[in-house]
């Protein structure tokens, strides 16, 4: 036992001092650090015998902090940046990605015998200059005079770098061709760059960066475009330079998401639209289940054990299949519905705004009431039959003993997943993505938003879908769902008092 | 004489027995089989067409509309045959991150109930809370966050990064404790503290009483949660399309969603038939298993 733990921590001890290697050689400072407290906290947690309770809670938390906890307040801080297409990385990568899109050769320019090198950092090049002086660079550090191994007047080799041979080139076509090396600190004066591996040229860019003055000058036209602290580089005229780079923007995606009509209405129509579908479909697979548990739950019946069993499969076969089966099945042209069902209907079940709602409330009813059925089932059974009987010896009809006892009873005993379905239901990403995309789609909408969205399709299409990414915006939805979510929670907390029973 | 006999039923319920009248049958009994047969076909015929697709050669979706009326396995052929669907890749991508997250989530959730089961520390309560608290907080919405900081992860450990596999598992393994856990906890309480301190007097440590006793008396909870777990991962579309980009690395929700994001003009037959194959494995363990998961489900209200 102890040789494991001592093996287990020893691996895991090896990762982190890797990690930290590998952090500390890019720079990260920040990161390195957090690595390195959290190992020797881990380190300390399972070597003594005090921290107990640690032992058994860490391994979870660790994930849990890193991928739920960072994560939620790191969308959080997205919701206030304009992280998205054209604006993903700092300000220095930007001004060398704008420089190196708009780079080209230097015409009648020396051309420079090169070996490509690498080290754990990436690749570089070994330059031998006309005068046959040996210079070594990396794309983030410019060429700097070095002692070479030469061979036949052509540096080969340097001390911690490894060279690549020619079929290594080869193998890595596109990385080495991509490789940049700075001539000097002075972006301006161009990098080396090579197409076959062995010989580079000096290419310089028609975009000329100021650091003094921060801007950027279109040498051929003559057009300079400053940094006005919106995240690129912009033109008098108001012409914008991409990529720019990241900026905190404040308020601005919220004041885009509640202030652009374009923007606001679709908000607001999808969130009363996920509170309204997440409420209909709690309420019909509940209703549903409870109709047929009480059907189900007669001793006289046979075979009902082979009922309950086709019951459970629309809730065992795998969800989002069904979901995209029933698209299929409801297509408007071909689908088995229209088609077979409906001898040749061409109702638009899924394309039409006010049908779609209905069809994704009908779909989530399929897949839904079978849990519902189980566990009113269940619920139905644990109501003891005195209860019942003392009731009907007091004269209740069946309908007031349903209505009066049973209803009640099973209202309490079922609070809690009737929350927890709202909740799921709430944010069921697969049914609206599956069945319909979140389509029809809203014409009128500047984000790409339909009439069955809720809002985590929102979230995931304005992020992830289409040409335009918008991280920034959807964060900023992102943190509207959590507000919802988080008074939701409280106000059903509150009501159950599930908190109050922990122990 | 009496004309009545008491009957028992193999669930142990017992009625009287009555002599049979067709009238009273139907009033009684007989309409629940009505609604039982209407429900038969509202639950299958989906199921049902979705079979018969995959069975008919054909494959496109007017193709599949007369059921059962042309079998073969073209479709079947068509779906392992075609390289720019790697649908085997799928398959076996999804069993293998389904597996190996169901058991370290099974592992973290245990691990964590035990302590809060079994000892009494400071911030106990806490932790509860907090764990049934971000249960509310499905890991899904904060997916643009997750799939920046896999992306940064990718900069430094493209091992664990990006459109890897191990990255995928580890997104999913943070959303193992607020998940399972308590539902774990509960199950823990149940099994006698007798059992710990009898263990203890014997000289056993902690690890031994966890790892030796009270994990073989959860198991069915273990499984339970095992199985959640997988059916969950298995369904899992938006955290997994994100980090996933190269086809042979994706996942079966993602494979397949892609297969027929338009149904007009998918190939559907090929389709139907991987989502007999995707599904099966899923619903013969939720068949097999159906007695605990129903009581899991009771206890706890997941999906």
């Amino acid at each position: 036992m102890i040789l494991l733990k001592i093996v287990a921590l020893g691996i895991v001890d090896a990762i982190a001092v890797y990690a930290l290697f590998v952090l500390v050689l890019s720079d990260e400072w920040l990161v390195a650090g957090i690595v390195a407290v959290v190992t020797i906290a881990v380190n300390w947690i399972y070597f003594s015998h005090r921290a107990l309770p640690a032992k058994y809670l860490t391994p979870g938390v660790l994930f849990l902090l890193v991928f739920q906890v960072f994560v939620v307040g790191y969308t959080a801080y997205v919701g206030f940046t304009n992280y998205g297409t054209g604006h993903n990385s700092d300000k220095a990568q930007a001004v060398q990605a704008l420089m190196s899109s708009a780079r080209e050769r230097v015409p009648d320019s020396e051309t420079y015998k090169v070996t490509v090198v690498e080290s754990l950092q990436g690749l570089g090049m070994l330059v031998t200059d006309p005068e046959g002086d040996a210079y070594l660079g990396a794309p983030d550090s410019p060429l700097e005079r070095v002692d070479a191994v030469m061979e036949g007047g052509v540096a080969v080799a340097v001390d911690g770098w490894t060279s690549l041979s020619f079929s290594d080139v080869l193998k890595r076509q596109s990385e080495v061709f991509d490789l940049e090396v700075p001539f000097s600190s002075d972006l301006n004066e161009g990098v080396l760059r090579t197409a076959d591996g062995s010989s580079a040229n000096i290419y310089t860019s028609r975009l000329v960066y100021d650091d003094v003055a921060d801007t950027m000058t279109n040498t051929a036209t003559g057009e300079v475009f400053a940094d006005t602290g919106e995240g690129a580089f912009v033109s008098e005229s108001g012409e914008e330079l991409l990529p720019g780079w990241r900026i905190t923007v404040g308020f601005d995606n919220f004041a885009r998401a509640f202030g652009e009509e374009s923007i606001r209405d679709p908000l607001i129509s999808v969130t009363l639209w996920t509170i309204v579908f997440a409420l209909l479909s709690v309420a019909s697979t509940f209703f549903l289940g409870l109709f047929l548990a009480i059907v189900f739950n007669y001793k006289r019946m046979r075979g009902r054990k082979f009922y309950r069993i086709v019951m459970i499969l629309p809730y065992a076969f795998p969800a989002f299949l069904s979901a995209l089966i029933w698209s299929g099945m409801l297509s408007e042209r071909y689908g088995f519905v229209n088609q077979v069902l409906l001898g040749g209907a061409e109702i638009p079940w899924l394309t039409d705004p006010l049908l779609a709602k209905f069809s994704v409330l009908f779909v989530n009813l399929w897949l839904g009431f079978p849990y519902m059925f189980l566990i009113a089932t269940g619920a139905l059974q644990a109501i003891p039959d005195d209860v019942v009987e003392a009731a009907t010896v007091d004269g209740a009809k069946p309908w007031q003993v349903f209505r009066l006892i049973k209803l009640p009873l099973l209202l309490v005993t079922m609070a809690p997943i009737l929350i927890s379905s709202f909740a799921f239901n709430f944010n069921n990403f697969n049914l609206i993505y599956m069945l319909t995309g979140g389509g029809p789609r809203d014409a009128s909408a500047a984000v790409n938003v339909g009439a069955t969205d809720i809002l985590i399709s929102m979230v995931y299409k304005v992020a992830f879908t289409g040409q335009f990414r918008d991280y920034g915006l959807a964060s900023a939805f992102t943190i509207i769902i959590f507000i919802l979510v988080a008074v939701i929670s409280i106000v059903s907390f509150r009501k159950t008092r599930m908190l109050e029973d922990l122990n | 004489m009496s004309t009545t006999r008491s009957i028992t039923t193999r669930g142990g319920e017992t009625f009287e027995k009555r002599p049979f009248r067709f009238g009273r049958w139907l009033a009684e009994t007989g309409w629940r089989h009505l609604v039982g047969v209407v429900l038969i076909l509202f639950c299958l015929f989906p199921l049902a067409y979705v079979l018969s697709a995959s069975l008919n050669p054909a494959g496109t979706l007017t193709g599949s509309n007369a059921l059962f009326s042309n079998i073969g396995v073209g479709a079947y052929e068509r779906l392992f045959s075609d390289p720019s669907q790697p649908f085997a890749a799928w398959f076996g991508n999804t069993m293998l991150v389904a597996s190996i997250t169901a058991v370290a989530t099974v592992f973290l959730g245990a691990l964590a109930a035990y302590s809060f089961s079994r000892m009494r520390f400071t911030g106990r309560r806490f932790g509860l809370m907090s764990i049934v608290l971000i249960q509310m907080f499905p890991q899904l919405l904060a997916v643009v966050a997750i799939f920046l900081l896999m992306n940064a992860i990718s900069d430094w450990f493209p091992a664990i990064g990006i459109n890897t596999h191990i990255g995928l598992i580890m997104v999913y393994m943070g959303g193992a404790l607020g998940v399972n856990t308590y539902l774990m906890y509960g199950f823990f309480n149940t099994v006698p503290k007798d059992i710990d301190e009898a263990a203890k007097i014997d000289g056993a440590g902690h690890a031994r009483i966890f790892f030796t006793i009270i994990l073989r008396l959860v198991a069915p909870i273990l499984a339970v949660v095992g199985l959640l777990s997988f059916i969950t991962t298995t369904n899992e579309f938006v955290v997994s399309s994100i980090v996933l980009i190269d086809p042979e690395k994706q996942t079966l929700a993602v494979g397949l969603y892609k297969l027929v994001s338009n149904p007009n003009y998918a190939d559907w037959g090929a389709f139907s038939a991987g989502a007999i194959i995707a599904a099966l494995p899923v619903v013969i363990l939720f068949l097999f298993l159906q007695k605990y998961i129903v009581g899991g489900l009771t206890a706890g209200a997941v999906k």
